[in-house]
């Protein structure tokens, strides 16, 4: 089995509240997966539950086939949280500082940035199309910016499994469409595997390979053509409310 | 100046110790302001105090312990009180900055019964408060020294660790950054430079040595390492100068240096808006 990640019966709850519960979940190598569901259906969970800052109550996760509580290659996962607006903008720190602590966990303690890491970093910050604010401080940076130098500096330790946590919040319209075209780019010719987590169901299915829906359970899994064989009606009942989200297939 | 700096012991010493703390406490103190802790220098040197008012006690009560140092008592304190805090960090999850004020208040407490004990204040808690050129004694310059090695040793090894710690803590850990290890050595650290700098700039001026500098030095700043070198600048400035100017003029050397940096942020903050027209 080639399974980047693979999810068997997880269950987690926060006090005396179900948030996950009985996740099957697996994702191939090569699949670019968006993940959907309203607000409040566990989507931030259970990717923190996939990078191991919580612990579910019941279940496993293997990541590259191996039990997560045995991991030790975190290098070769990214993660674009969707702190983008949220974080310290007051924070000193360039564009090139913040992509150059991407590689922190692959170097690991007490090793410096090597010629080849350096070079690495512009590779990573000329990918995003960031190349000319490579010294700026990343506070100067507008929201979209910031968000595609969380991306360089997710990728820049050249992950095999990226996860991006509703990475378009904060970011404007009309830079929305080039960032999951960059993402379809990272995909298709970087051989990197991608989880999308995002309750924009619309936008996604243009991109993705396949598609899962979670709220609580996991409501569907399965190629985005299977996805888009489903009834509007069956979508909107586990997401709770009417969605637009087929006229998006016509496009 | 510097015939007087020749001439006389304690001079020289307040001079090298001066220079050691007016290095750690700003480099230090660039972690601290990025994480919004800049408040826990003043709780911890409230601590500090507590600490050396229970040595003065201690010494006056029974001279056995006279030959102790007062600053081991109060690096004590201050690392016991680092720990309370991180303690109670954890106990009130969503309310983390009230650890602040009860370790303030309690570190304040403390010292108060400590100096009533002690029958009142004396000139010694007097130069602890406020700060004092002529205390710093050779003991000092070398515990002070070897604090000042241990910090830069550690900021120079895990100097990325921490830089990404401060940015984005999740994101550090997501990356396998031991966060919960890291932490801990980061606040001890800050517990014994705040020890190690009150012996010139005094107990009550202590915390500004480790914000004002950075204060100035963020406004200005392009990117992190730049932040760092400003800030050791700004805080190298502030002190040297600040002790020659109390020197001739015969002022409180921890009030001057203090108010130095205040003139050293306001030129910052000037300069900034200048350049942006």
């Amino acid at each position: 089995m080639d399974d980047i990640l693979r999810i068997e019966n997880v269950s987690f709850r926060y006090d005396d509240e179900d948030v996950l519960q009985h996740i099957d979940f697996r994702i191939p190598r090569g699949a670019f997966v968006g993940l959907v569901g309203p607000n409040g259906s566990g989507k931030s969970t259970l990717l923190k539950c996939i990078l191991r800052l919580l612990k579910p109550q019941t279940g496993r996760i293997f990541l590259f086939d191996t039990p997560i509580e045995q991991f030790k290659d975190w290098h070769k996962i990214g993660f674009v949280s969707q702190k983008a607006n949220s974080f310290n903008t007051g924070f000193p720190a360039t564009v090139y500082e913040v992509v150059a602590s991407g590689l922190t966990g692959k170097l690991g303690l007490f090793r410096r940035l090597k010629k080849s890491d350096e070079k690495a970093v512009y590779e990573a910050i000329d990918a995003v199309g960031m190349s000319p604010f490579v010294h700026r401080n990343i506070g100067e940076l507008s929201g979209g910016q910031q968000q595609r130098v969380f991306i360089a500096r997710a990728i820049v330790s050249k992950p095999e499994f990226l996860i991006l946590d509703e990475p378009t919040v904060g970011v404007d319209v009309h830079h929305v469409q080039s960032f999951y075209d960059m993402l379809e780019q990272l995909n298709k010719h970087h051989h990197m595997t991608l989880l999308l987590v995002t309750h924009d169901i619309g936008t996604i299915t243009e991109k993705v390979t396949h598609v899962a829906c979670l709220n609580k359970h996991l409501h569907f899994h399965g190629s985005v053509q299977q996805f888009a064989q489903l009834k509007t009606e069956d979508v909107a009942s586990f997401y709770g409310h009417h969605l637009h989200l087929l006229a998006h297939d016509h496009v | 100046m510097l015939e007087a700096l020749f001439q006389y012991e304690f001079l020289r010493n307040a001079f090298i110790v001066g220079i050691f703390i007016g290095f750690i406490a700003p480099l230090l103190g660039v972690f601290v302001v990025v994480r919004r802790l800049s408040l826990i220098a003043d709780a911890l040197s409230h601590v500090t105090l507590a600490g050396i008012a229970a040595s003065l006690l201690l010494q006056k009560k029974w001279l056995t312990t006279a030959t102790l140092n007062p600053i081991y008592i109060g690096m004590a304190f201050s690392v016991a009180g680092s720990l309370f805090i991180e303690k109670l960090r954890t106990v009130y999850k969503h309310y983390q900055e009230l650890a602040i004020p009860i370790i303030l208040s309690g570190g304040i407490g403390l010292s108060v019964i400590f100096i009533s004990l002690a029958d009142g204040f004396n000139t010694d808690l007097f130069s602890y408060l406020f700060g004092s050129v002529s205390a710093v004694s050779r003991v000092d310059v070398w515990t002070i020294g070897i604090i000042f090695f241990i910090v830069l040793t550690i900021i120079l090894l895990f100097y990325k660790e921490w830089f990404i710690l401060s940015f984005d803590e999740e994101y550090a850990q997501a990356s396998g950054v031991k966060v919960k290890t890291l932490h801990f050595v980061f606040i001890v650290l800050v517990a014994l430079v705040i020890a190690a700098s009150m012996r010139i700039v005094g107990i009550l001026l202590v915390s500004s040595l480790m914000t004002l500098p950075v204060a100035a030095s963020i406004r200005i700043a392009k990117g992190f390492k730049q932040a760092l070198c400003f800030s050791v600048l700004f805080g190298e400035m502030a002190v040297i100068f600040g002790l020659i100017v109390s020197y001739h003029l015969n002022l409180a050397p921890g009030g001057t240096i203090v108010l130095l940096a205040v003139f050293i942020l306001i030129g910052a903050i000037m300069w900034k808006k200048w350049k942006r027209g």
